[in-house]
């Protein structure tokens, strides 16, 4: 598109804005470091934010509750601003539009017109498909509508949130709505899911900025997620995850465990079902995540939470890495080591004096573990 | 005499799905006027015969803009019917997180959701940054980013965005309409400042993270806050974890005294005209918040609880939320059907149908004389209220509480106004920002607070004692309450074997975004926008105005409750 190629790059942007290219080059280093490459790959995002113009993207939103707009507007690296201002054109967006009514439907169409192949479709919510879609309308029209006649000529859906990667809360049951996740209406379309209720705001722009960086989308999991963010288990990377191991856990709460900061497997923690980055990054820049303030993850980025059996029952039998054990295994393993002799289940402070005895005694972890 | 309509579907900045429709005469004022919530989800039906612990987490996502207030309804709601008295410090930390809300929600609301109805982007394109900055300096000497460069850094930033000709967010709006009376130079102070506004809401809202773990939609727990105390740990609320809340909080006076105050009132009197418009129905209701001796206690508020009526700030009427006969739920012009023909219910007998008898989309016009939303229209002993900021100033102004009378006292007088001129659009986007500075200081006092009860020892966040659901009874009713950013909150349970049996919401912006009810009266949106003049109805920036002015959350507003878990919608399309 001729239109497309007379656009300023963000490069230019950013040198029109009074950034020097010292300081480019430093926002380049620190955008391929939040996005995990490694120093060889500055270069390309350099060179990809010197040359590109600034794609359109159409933002929609169906049935959702916009804690994911609220989420991306908390990215610390880079901002919300940055990246609306200098990174993509961000043409629509119910949520911060200044146009209303008709201007809205003519700047989608417009969009759509001018620049197909060309533009990114972003998805906040999901679409009502019971009754005809009546339980979700804009401008008169349904959602459902909307949807597919704007995915029709996308470059590619990026799926914010549980709701649009899979139903999350109005999808839960009995799904009232008949609410459904965008790739069970998109087809023939790369959708990008990007789960999580929210997802971080850091994710969500490192999806965006990959995107823009490497001319391609990020390498995707089966179920459409980006590997870079999805791909490890909160519970592999936990940072309570050594008391998860030696069996000390929160038993109710505001116990001395809790204040420990214990693991809060038996308070019903999702981490070892959970696969997202929020152990890595954390919220909010760093401050802290659902663990790390001592609730247990509720595993909202997983499809299907919310009927996954209530929060606060915890996970049947989690097994050990590489050992064939449950954490009530270990508890009564480490009592019969301490001679403790009860069969039964039974508190933690029973636990924590037999593994403290355990170790004291110098006995290797293993060997309590393996019955 | 003529009659023209003007559809505005998409109303934007705002959450979640609103359509206003509105009768114009031929004068080009508004004579009739239609608001409607064009999304529903069914959140309550989901809830029955979940465990109620849980519910506080389901209720959150009923709205991420005004995240953690359904949670803390929700669990209010649920300790009130099992008969659960949180411990102070858990009371203290929701106190917090609850007045992190406000400033975060409503300077977010005042920059990036209302100001485009105030403020002409483009014009700013005009200004002189030289006097920009002397404009800048005189209207908030205190605040540090006021310097002619600054200013010509953000109009080098503007007009290279203008430029590019991709005018994101900004395109195909109303710039340049007779409605926008600011100069070029307020226009661009208040465009540095949405910028500004926009990198530091991230900052505040810090606070939930520290004692919910995320924000949007922080942890929550039934019995108390799951966030432990210890101050001899350093995986627990400790000196760190403080010291952060402090500094955010300290971050927040200076962003509220010296940007948010300012620009309000600097902006406020160019538009003075807008004191006279867009006051609506008169009547007021706050259920009252931020306990200080207990949930139970309403008299020890720092919001007061009360009802004002026919805009008379002599006298204050009690609410009694609980009371089935004062709440109940109207829908005459809403898709519901209610069984046998019964009209109106309250909360606890809430039994509705989804029954959508409007046109088939895509659709062009709704019809007002028959059903026309997905809101219910709730009612105050069959009264219309409106809910939110100017009702809880308004209340705690008549109830004479000094605090409420100086801020107000200070704002009237340096925009030169009587107190009358709060009823009104103007009023109402200002009380928003007057609470906010007493939010931002009782902010700062409950973190004093909490410190006090560390020093003496006190560091209890949980009361567990009736976590376990064989402590429950058979069979138990709740209610919960807050003042949402956007008013009046109530949350009421049925928990039935430890299950929940019925829950329903009846939310701030319906009360404020409800269709009319059986008796015709219109909702508080309605109402605001009767008698407003239009300069040109193919840009609709006066309705955009008054409908911002109340912050609607359209999310929050679509709720209803199924007698059964299994509740079907039923369906006619026309």
């Amino acid at each position: 598109m001729e239109k497309a190629l007379t656009r300023p790059t963000t490069y230019e942007l950013l040198r029109a804005h009074g950034v020097d290219r010292r300081s480019f080059l430093k926002f380049c280093t620190m955008m391929a470091a939040a996005m995990g490459l490694d120093a060889t790959a500055v270069g390309k995002v350099v060179e990809a934010l010197e040359k590109k113009p600034r794609i359109p993207v159409l933002w929609l939103h169906g049935l959702e509750c916009t804690c994911c707009s609220e989420s991306f507007i908390r990215s610390s690296h880079p901002i919300a601003q940055d990246v609306v201002l200098n990174m993509i054109s961000l043409d629509l967006d119910d949520t911060l539009q200044a146009a209303a009514g008709f201007q809205v439907e003519e700047i989608r169409k417009r969009i759509m017109k001018e620049y197909p192949g060309k533009y990114i479709l972003a998805v906040e919510g999901n679409a009502p498909t019971k009754d005809g879609g009546v339980y979700c309308t804009v401008g008169g029209q349904t959602f459902l509508d909307m949807l597919r006649e704007t995915a029709e000529n996308a470059m590619a859906v990026v799926a914010w949130g549980s709701c649009a990667s899979n139903g999350c809360v109005q999808a839960a049951h009995p799904n009232p709505t008949g609410a459904m996740p965008v790739h069970k209406l998109i087809h023939g379309k790369p959708v990008i899911n990007v789960p999580g209720c929210p997802p971080i705001g850091e994710v969500m722009t490192g999806v965006i900025t990959y995107i823009l960086t490497f001319d391609r989308l990020p390498e995707l999991d089966r179920i459409g997620r980006p590997k870079m963010f999805y791909g490890q288990r909160l519970h592999d990377k936990c940072y309570r995850r050594s008391f998860f191991d030696a069996g000390q856990f929160v038993e109710a709460w505001d116990d001395e465990g809790a204040r420990k900061g214990w693991c809060l497997y038996k308070m019903g923690c999702r981490g070892p079902s959970t696969y997202n980055s929020c152990a890595t990054f954390k919220w909010n820049n760093g401050v802290s995540w659902p663990i790390g303030s001592g609730h247990g993850c509720i595993g909202c980025s997983e499809a299907n939470f919310w009927d996954n059996g209530p929060f606060y029952q915890r996970l049947s039998a989690v097994p050990l890495p590489g050992v064939e054990s449950t954490p009530d295994q270990i508890g009564k393993t480490a009592a019969v080591v301490a001679g403790v002799g009860v069969a039964a289940h039974f508190g933690s402070f029973l636990v924590r004096r037999a593994l403290g005895a355990r170790k004291a005694d110098g006995e290797g972890h293993s060997s309590g573990e393996r019955e | 005499m003529s009659t023209q309509r003007v559809v505005v579907d998409p109303i934007t900045r705002i959450e979640g799905h609103l359509r206003i429709e509105a009768m114009l005469d031929d004068r080009k004022v508004i004579k009739d006027a239609m608001s409607t919530g064009t999304m529903w989800r069914g959140i309550e039906i989901i809830l029955q015969g979940r465990d109620p612990r849980d519910a506080w987490a389901f209720t959150e996502r009923i709205c991420g803009v005004c995240t953690t207030v359904h949670a803390l309804a929700s669990v209010r709601c649920v300790e009130n019917a099992l008969g659960i008295k949180v411990p102070e410090n858990a009371e203290i930390i929701r106190n917090i997180m609850f007045l992190t809300q406000y400033v975060q929600d409503h300077v977010i609301h005042f920059y990036h959701l209302h100001a485009l109805d105030w403020v002409d982007v483009v014009s700013a394109l005009k200004a002189d940054p030289a006097a920009t900055a002397a404009l800048a300096q005189k209207v908030s000497p205190h605040w540090p980013l006021a310097s002619a460069g600054y200013f010509s850094d953000v109009a080098a930033t503007l007009k290279k965005f203008v430029e590019s000709g991709q005018l994101g967010l900004f395109q195909n709006a109303y710039w340049g309409h007779p409605a926008y009376k600011l100069p070029p130079e307020a226009n661009l102070m208040a465009v540095a400042h949405y910028l500004e506004a926009l990198r530091w809401q991230k900052e505040i809202i810090k606070i939930h993270t520290i004692f919910g773990g995320k924000n949007p939609h922080p942890n929550y727990l039934v019995g108390g806050m799951p966030c432990a105390i210890d101050l001899n740990s350093d995986n627990a609320i400790n000196m760190e974890r403080l010291n952060l809340v402090r500094d955010l909080i300290n971050g927040a006076i200076t962003i509220i005294e010296q940007l948010y105050l300012p620009d309000l009132l600097a902006i406020a009197s160019f538009y003075l005209e807008w004191a006279a418009i867009g006051g609506g129905l008169g009547n007021y209701m706050a259920y009252g918040d931020v306990p200080q001796n207990g949930i139970g206690d309403a008299s020890k508020f720092r919001f007061p609880r009360g009802i004002i009526l026919n805009k008379n700030l002599a006298e204050v009427l009690p609410v009694d939320p609980t009371d089935a006969q004062q709440i109940a739920e109207e829908i005459a012009h809403s898709w519901y059907d209610y069984p046998g023909g019964q009209t109106a219910l309250h909360p606890f007998d809430g039994v509705t149908q989804p029954h959508y008898t409007g046109p088939r989309p895509p659709y062009e016009n709704l019809d007002e004389n028959g059903k026309y939303s997905w809101l219910k229209a709730p009612r105050w002993k069959g009264t219309a209220m409106e809910v939110g900021p100017l009702a809880r100033v308004l209340i705690g102004y008549a109830s004479g509480r000094p605090e409420f009378k100086e801020v107000v006292t200070e704002a009237l007088g340096r925009l030169g106004a009587p107190p009358a001129a709060l009823f009104s659009t103007l009023g109402r986007t200002a009380a928003r920002g007057l609470e906010s500075r007493l939010a931002v200081y009782w902010l700062k006092e409950e973190y004093e607070h909490l410190v006090t009860n560390l020093k003496a020892g006190i560091n209890l966040t949980a009361d567990t004692s009736k976590w376990d659901p064989s402590t429950w009874p058979a069979e138990a009713k709740g209610f919960g309450f807050t003042e949402a950013p956007r008013g009046s909150l109530g949350h009421w349970v049925h928990i039935k074997e430890g299950k929940i049996a019925n829950y329903q919401a009846v939310v701030p912006s319906t009360w404020n975004a409800s269709p009319k009810d059986g008796k015709g009266q219109h909702g508080a949106y309605e109402a605001a926008l009767l008698g407003t003049p239009m300069a040109d109805p193919k840009q609709p920036v006066e309705i955009l105005r008054t409908i911002h002015s109340f912050d609607p959350c359209l999310a929050c507003a679509s709720h209803v409750v199924g007698p059964d878990g299994r509740t079907l919608a039923t369906v006619t399309v026309r």
